[in-house]
């Protein structure tokens, strides 16, 4: 036990601690660095309580693909010009004071519902989908999200897909003046638009008007 | 104190929550940050979910967990395309800038 809550302190300090360093951190290569980090540790946190395989797919979808993603993003861009600014503003604007007492609103908010919420007397009822220990959490999470949930499971895949085509289409641009290869218009020529027979007449030339 | 139970994850789920809100305040300097404040805010959502279904024994949450995480990978995914396309047009990615809405 005094294991699992040295474990958990060392992680959600590294996590709530990147987090911050997340926010007030001047490059924003630094930035993408500390949400990998924030990350890790919390699926860290997953996987010691025992949600293995989500730790697992936050691993890899978070710091695999979407982190990733953010650092190519911004490496491709120009921001290495905003640098050395932290939350200055050219104009004279009210949004530190603004920012920090809408966050500390909802902070305190937060921590009331957390101090004092109890769970409903009948809880046991409406559990639905109970863990038991003779299987892997792994296993579990197969063997409802292909059958109770398979509804949601295959929407979360067109979800996906429609994101995957509104990111090509929007990024997307067709430059000019660059000579490409149209397979289609390669297949579809015919021997009429390419290939001419002419007569030609004896002691006379061909004129081709070209 | 040394025993950990389903109110330390809420708390850690609440500081997360709280820095997310008070990142996409604050930030002046790019959008990028604003979006990865808000993957922070979705983490802080994953593990009130997650911490709820293991403390109460019930896999749904789980379920749902790995459903938010999708919609966030789409959401990243098609928030940098414009990010990208906005810089593309404009050729500048500040906060204070974008405001041709007058928002």
């Amino acid at each position: 036990m005094i294991a699992h809550s040295i474990f958990f302190y060392f992680f959600s300090t590294i996590a709530v601690i990147s987090a911050i360093m997340l926010t007030v951190s001047k490059n924003t290569v630094h930035s993408v660095f500390f949400l990998i980090l924030d990350f890790i540790s919390i699926s860290c946190l997953f996987i010691m309580i025992g949600a293995e395989f989500l730790g697992m797919i936050m691993l890899i979808v978070y710091v695999g693909a979407v982190a990733v993603l953010f650092l190519f993003v911004v490496m491709m861009l120009n921001v290495a010009e905003q640098k050395n600014e932290w939350f200055k503003a050219t104009d004279s604007t009210s949004h530190i004071p603004v920012g920090f007492i809408i966050s500390t609103i909802i902070f305190f908010e937060l921590l009331f519902v957390v101090g004092g919420w109890k769970y409903k007397p009948n809880i046991s009822n409406a559990i639905s989908l109970e863990i038991n220990d003779s299987m892997s959490n792994t296993h579990a999470l197969g063997n409802i999200i292909y059958t109770d949930y398979i509804h949601l499971f295959q929407l979360s895949g067109m979800i996906l897909l429609v994101a995957m085509i509104g990111a090509i289409v929007l990024t997307f641009r067709k430059r000019e003046g660059v000579k490409k290869q149209s397979y289609f218009r390669q297949i579809s020529r015919e021997k009429e638009e390419g290939v001419q027979l002419i007569e030609v007449e004896n002691n006379k030339g061909v004129k081709f008007d070209d | 104190m040394t025993e950990i139970g389903l109110g330390h994850y809420l708390i850690l789920g609440v500081i997360i929550f709280s820095i997310g809100i008070i990142g996409i305040f604050l930030n002046r300097k790019n959008v990028i940050v604003i979006l990865m404040s808000i993957e922070l805010i979705l983490l802080a959502v994953n593990i009130n979910l997650v911490s709820f279904s293991i403390f109460i024994n019930d896999l749904t949450g789980q379920v749902f967990t790995m459903f938010i995480l999708t919609v966030a990978a789409a959401e990243a995914a098609i928030g940098l395309a414009i990010i990208v396309v906005y810089y593309r047009n404009k050729g500048t990615i500040r906060v204070e800038e974008i405001k041709s809405l007058k928002g």
